[in-house]
């Protein structure tokens, strides 16, 4: 086994948890906000703040899906290790994880059912860059209105559309997190082409 | 200094993992009930354990906690919830709903708005609003499923001719961002228009009934109601007599053998804290005092 498959979890992991878990409460409470979240340092190409994210949210009862570059030998014997996550296709996943290209087609993802909505995946999609600018984001958690750096509007309108189904969204970066719960209605940002 | 016989927090990291993405999901979805699979809790399930283990899932050791019982720092039951989370959690502890970061609540919303760095926590008896409607769970799930919420106004408007009011005066149902039915626990209606827009993150736990919901900040919620007969919050006819708060939610106290009575505010930080800077009421050797 690879030393780098035993380090980059959390040094302290109940309380390490406890706070990574608190900033992605606020983040999915907030849309569009954007909070730094340390204390991972997971196997390239993830982002130390997928990897808190991962080390936070799973374990054996969360089948994952690593999504192109992510799922690579490193990544998987590092999950494997600190979550004893089981790796999924897809279309049984509970999180899945991946760029925005990797991740589609969004069609392949549980919204959950009419019944029990909450049964559907958390999507962590890894950007190049995320900040408060861009898409602007209306609903619960937003007082006005907020702005994310989205790599596109049009999925998550139809994915708004689904409600009380739908997707959940985690975006990561280096060590910015954001969320976009699928109550967030989304529109293209001033000045932009609106697309639906 | 936390107990080193308890994990942080009492709960297990398994058992956390599992609330905590069940508090994700709640706040993706205002209002739905998410279900989690409740632990037993060194304490009955009458004090609160679902509100306990939600706080469980989201305490840091940076917090400072607040526990209160209709309104009180100093019940048996806020005493012994505090103490619990200082001794396995390690967290700081207050009664100044100002300088708390999580508040555990039974039965009261806080007086003072709340803010955005705060969390306020419900202990849940009854999550299910439809439940005294339709026992069975198949049922009352199917009927959210289908937004099936004729039954619920059936109910209040035969209070309405009963009545000529509705009498709902406790765990008052509201809807949330015109979508799903939820039960704001027993508090008082006076509270419900505090559910809505609130900063802080509100989050409902029901330990017995194994329910996890939420609502995220500035969250659209309505109590129900008709036309002809709109929501009214109960309001008091009478200032607090220990601090003359006209704006507060009074608790009616029997003072002496003769059957004297005294209102008194239920928030007992809020009524303190109006006496501290000089509000005082007419039982309290103030204006009008007899
Ligand atoms: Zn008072």
């Amino acid at each position: 086994m690879q030393a780098e498959t035993l380090s980059g979890g959390f040094a302290d992991p109940a309380i390490a948890a406890s706070y990574a878990f608190r900033t992605v409460m606020e983040a999915m409470a907030r849309p569009g906000t954007v909070r730094e979240i340390a204390g991972a340092a997971p196997p390239a190409p993830l982002s130390p703040a997928a990897g808190a994210v991962l080390l936070t949210l799973c374990d054996t009862e969360t089948p994952v899906y690593l999504a192109g570059a992510a799922n690579c030998d490193a990544v998987r014997a590092w999950l494997a290790f600190h979550t004893g996550a089981p790796l999924v296709g897809a279309s049984h996943c509970m999180f899945a994880l991946g760029t925005w290209e990797a991740l589609a087609p969004l069609s392949e993802y549980s919204i959950g059912s009419s019944e029990y909505p909450d049964r559907s995946a958390t999507l962590i999609v890894e950007c190049p860059a995320l900040d408060a600018s861009g898409a602007v984001l209306t609903g619960p958690g937003i007082q006005t209105e907020a702005s994310l750096s989205l790599p596109e509007v049009a999925a998550f309108r139809a994915n708004r559309r689904l409600f009380p189904l739908g997707l959940d969204f985690l975006f990561t970066s280096g060590d910015r997190i954001a969320a976009l719960p699928r109550s967030t209605q989304v529109s293209a940002p001033m000045g932009a082409a609106q697309v639906s | 200094m936390t107990d080193q016989a308890y994990n942080f927090a009492y709960l297990d990291e398994q058992t956390k993992r599992m609330i905590r993405r069940a508090i994700l999901k709640g706040l993706a979805i205002p209002g739905y009930q998410v279900p989690f699979a409740s632990r037993e809790m060194p304490m009955p399930y009458g004090w609160g354990t679902g509100g306990v283990q939600v706080s469980a899932a989201v305490l840091t050791p940076d917090d400072r906690f607040k526990v209160i019982d209709q309104g009180a720092d100093d019940t048996t039951n806020a005493v012994s919830i505090r103490s619990f989370f200082q001794r396995t959690a390690g967290v700081a502890t207050t009664t100044a709903t100002r300088e708390a970061t999580v508040i555990q609540t039974r039965h009261r919303i806080p007086e003072e708005p709340l803010t955005e760095g705060q969390i306020l926590v419900y202990q849940v008896p009854i999550p299910e609003p439809l439940r005294f409607l339709e026992p069975r769970e198949s049922e009352t799930r199917k009927m959210h499923s289908l937004e099936e919420y004729g039954l619920m106004h059936v109910k209040l408007y035969e209070d309405i001719s009963r009545h000529g009011h509705i009498a709902t005066s406790y765990a008052y149902p509201v809807k949330v961002e015109g979508r799903y039915v939820m039960d704001p626990s027993p508090i008082p209606k006076f509270d419900n228009p505090k559910l809505g827009d609130m900063a802080a993150i509100q989050l409902f736990g029901a330990g017995r009934e194994q329910r996890i919901y939420a609502l995220p900040p500035y969250t659209r919620v309505i109590s129900l109601d008709f036309e002809d007969h709109p929501f009214e919050p109960s309001k008091a006819d009478h200032p607090c007599g220990m601090c003359a708060a006209t704006d507060s939610y009074l608790d009616e106290l029997i003072v002496d053998d003769a059957g004297g009575r005294m209102f008194v505010c239920s928030d007992t930080d809020y009524c303190e804290a109006r006496q501290a800077a000089g509000h005082i009421g007419k039982d309290n050797g103030g204006k009008g005092a007899a």
